[in-house]
């Protein structure tokens, strides 16, 4: 019996591997993807273009102005004569912020009234607006505080100390590139799986397999395992891109990173396999994998958090795989997570994992019989 | 008898036409790709995305609470952005930090009301989870506009004015609320077409060469140049059906604003759909496998269309090779497109340009394809 499963596996090997094409296409693929998107995901902005219109060119203005040139994120792009220039600048997406200074901005501020300044934001991303109006905030709040103290107002009450944890430097690249392991092991387990019986079935070896002595078990089994390797393989190097190249501190424990990367692929498997028993084409097998594995991210909380969906939709989530695995990721990697806190994490995934490969290995039987 | 005619070019056309939409509708999951998909995105980026962070669950500790302290609790407490509760020691809060219960603490030492009467003022310490850095930096300004809310009322209460030398007036243009939806479901416009003309055209022309039927049709008297444009007359029509579908429950549905020309977007979305339809004649016709194929549509289209277009991802705060690399990617160009119709209007200096690089796309990508699928033939 275990020399039939052994062949069974090797068959799946080669099937996979013996291709040229789809060799590379496991291997570089995913390693490029992670480079990319490493330096591409984030949420972070970095490179601000703004314009300047100073009606005043008083010292205040000229002041207010040094403030947002020194501020690293910001760079600015225009320096604005008229206020007609305004809308065509920011309709055009050359600035995604417009700072209009007032003519009596420098009388007003030696007055001690408080002096409004004008400032226009592009909201058509609204992610990146939300951010660049903290950055224009946080510029104006420390000018307002160094002026009232060069003028002896009065300092406030009160004031804020902040720290963050875990991630002191709010640096969304750290939170992002644990996720893309995450996302980047489900897409080729799912089309490595997906597609297993579905291309035996649309080129009718299928039915060879089934009249061969393989119980439908040892089938599943050995179209199971050689997505399952794969994974691993490649979850390792990714690992070791995440680590070494992008230097994302790994703080956690790695047995229990490794324990819920094997329940994430074997959920991860146990749907494909499922997918590729209903499917009886691979255009069929691929969209479905398709299907599952888009909302599988969007839902993962891999770029938006669980907690801001309606709550319906959160509860669609607990089917997630990857969202358990999202959480396993980042606490390990940058929380230090050990086996204790992850516990809530790897039950569901093993039971999303068993359930769907019992579905998948009754549907084998069902179709056959 | 009639003599054999071998039909005239229109004829044929028509047929192979004919052939593709038949093929389209007797598999349930083309269907399902060009309609179904579109609509179970919409949906669940319509209704499960969001980037707005509200009720963030916060906890408060105060080492020795005070009329003080519970002033400044309550207008955390009074804003829709928080969900706070009441812990009462630092350390206990720090366990609910660590195991997620609360994304932030805020904590006030024991002798805060009377550091509050000190002229040096009173610190408030803040303490935000960093692992999502984006919810982390909204929940700091959150708790900033409440800080300056309370610091602004209580000097109102003593009759003091706060004195702030320069008052912030923001005005957002184009999406005022701010509203993730609107910046969000506009980009989708171009994910889906991605999918219909990239993916689902990538796997339909690989299966031909894969089963063999392309060469059956070959030795008839259509030429490849038909067998190409029948192709992608029937998905360019699919492409346009997913692509109206889209609009309109986006504008109907969600509620986003189409400030644009609708006929300027479909004339942009048919440049796009025929630059995608290339893009999925070329991967085919390069795989000839529909496993190859169906792999680099995902990983060659479909990724970079949703991580390197600005469709979730500022492109201008990406290292400048990777900007460079997002010129490659066909849906940039529509994503600045969609967005900038949706929300700004018909601004010329934006659709251009891109409408341009969009047209080059397309030939390039049809050229590749045109001139491989004969090559390998003979």
């Amino acid at each position: 019996m275990l020399t039939r499963l052994l062949a069974l596996i090797f068959k799946e090997f080669l099937a996979l591997l013996q291709d040229p094409k789809s060799r590379i296409v496991l291997i570089v693929p995913p390693l490029v993807q992670l480079l990319v998107f490493g330096y591409a995901a984030s949420f972070d902005l970095k490179d601000i273009p703004w314009a300047l219109y100073d009606e005043d060119r008083g010292v205040a203005a000229r002041d207010l102005a040094a403030a947002f040139d020194g501020a690293p994120a910001f760079r600015r792009v225009a320096t604005l004569r008229s206020e007609g220039e305004i809308v065509p600048l920011v309709d055009s997406r050359k600035v995604l912020v417009v700072v209009h200074i007032g003519a009596r901005f420098s009388a007003d501020m030696l007055t001690g009234a408080p002096t409004p300044v004008q400032v226009i934001i592009d909201g058509r991303n609204s992610n990146a607006a939300l951010i660049g109006m903290n950055y224009v905030r946080s510029i104006v709040e420390r000018y307002n505080r160094e002026w009232l103290a060069r003028h002896g107002g009065a300092a406030p009450p009160a004031r804020l100390e902040t720290r963050a944890w875990f991630n002191p430097n709010l640096e969304s690249r750290w939170f992002f590139i644990p996720g893309i392991i995450g996302m980047l092991s489900l897409v080729t387990t799912m089309l490595v799986t997906a597609l297993t019986v579905a291309r035996e079935r649309e080129q009718g070896t299928f039915d060879q397999l089934l009249v061969t002595p393989l119980r439908p078990a040892e089938i599943l089994l050995g179209k199971a395992l050689p997505g399952f390797l794969i994974g691993l393989v490649q979850g390792t190097l990714i690992l070791l891109v995440a680590t070494l190249w992008f230097r994302v501190p790994l703080l956690g424990s790695l047995p229990a990173l490794y324990t819920g990367l094997a329940l994430f692929l074997l959920s991860g498997v146990g749907v494909g396999l499922l997918i590729s028993s209903l499917a009886v084409t691979q255009q069929q097998g691929l969209l479905g994998a398709f299907l599952f594995m888009v909302p599988a991210v969007i839902l993962s909380g891999f770029a938006t958090p669980i907690a801001n969906m309606p709550k319906a939709v959160q509860t669609i989530t607990l089917i997630d795989p990857l969202r358990y695995f999202l959480v396993i990721l980042r606490k390990v990697f940058l929380e230090g997570a050990g086996f204790d806190i992850l516990i809530p994490q790897l039950w569901p995934m093993a039971l999303i994992g068993a359930t769907s490969l019992a579905l998948a290995s009754w549907l084998f039987r069902h179709r056959m019989y | 008898m009639k003599p054999a005619t071998r039909g005239s070019a229109a004829m044929r056309l028509r047929g192979l036409v004919r052939k593709e939409f038949l093929q389209i509708v007797r598999d349930p999951s083309s269907i399902a790709i060009a309609f179904l998909m579109p609509l179970f995105l919409l949906i669940l980026f319509g209704y499960g995305v969001s980037l707005d962070a509200d009720h963030v669950p916060v906890a408060l500790v105060a080492e020795a609470p005070s009329p003080d302290s519970e002033d400044f609790f309550a207008s955390l407490s009074g804003s829709p952005s928080f969900a706070p509760h009441t812990v009462q020691t630092l350390s206990e809060a720090e366990r609910e930090l660590r195991a997620g219960r609360v994304n932030a603490i805020v904590h006030l030492r024991a002798n805060f009301a009377e550091q509050l009467r000190r002229p040096n003022g009173a610190p408030i310490q803040v303490i935000v989870n960093g692992v999502d850095a984006n919810t982390a930096r909204l929940t700091q300004g959150y708790i900033e506009g409440a800080w300056g809310n309370w610091l602004a009322r209580r000097a109102a209460a003593r009759g003091q004015e706060l004195v702030t030398p320069v008052l912030l007036e923001v005005r957002v243009w184009f999406n005022s609320e701010l509203k993730s939806r609107n910046y969000l479901v506009p980009g989708l416009v171009a994910i889906i077409m991605t999918l219909i003309g990239a993916l689902l055209t990538a796997l339909v022309m690989a299966r031909e060469w894969e089963r063999g039927t392309l060469e059956a049709l070959l030795v008839t008297p259509v030429r490849m140049s038909e067998v190409l444009l029948g192709k992608i007359i029937a998905y360019f029509t699919l492409g346009t059906g997913g692509m109206l579908l889209t609009v309109g429950l986006a504008v109907w549905l969600f509620g986003v604003p189409l400030c644009g020309s609708f006929w300027l977007l479909w004339v942009c979305a048919s440049l796009f759909l025929l630059a995608a339809l290339g893009m999925g004649l070329t991967i085919s016709t390069l795989a000839r496998n529909q496993f190859v194929a169906g792999q680099i549509a995902i990983i060659g289209t479909f990724l970079p269309a949703f991580l390197l277009s600005g469709f979730i991802f500022d492109i201008d705060s990406m290292p400048m090779v990777v900007q460079a690399i997002t010129h490659l990617v066909v849906a940039r160009y529509f994503v600045a497109i969609v967005q900038t119709l949706f929300l700004a209007g018909d601004v010329w200096a934006v659709v251009l340009p891109n409408a341009l690089a969009l047209l080059v796309m397309a030939a390039f990508f049809f050229g590749v394809t045109w001139s491989k699928s004969r090559k390998r033939l003979e």
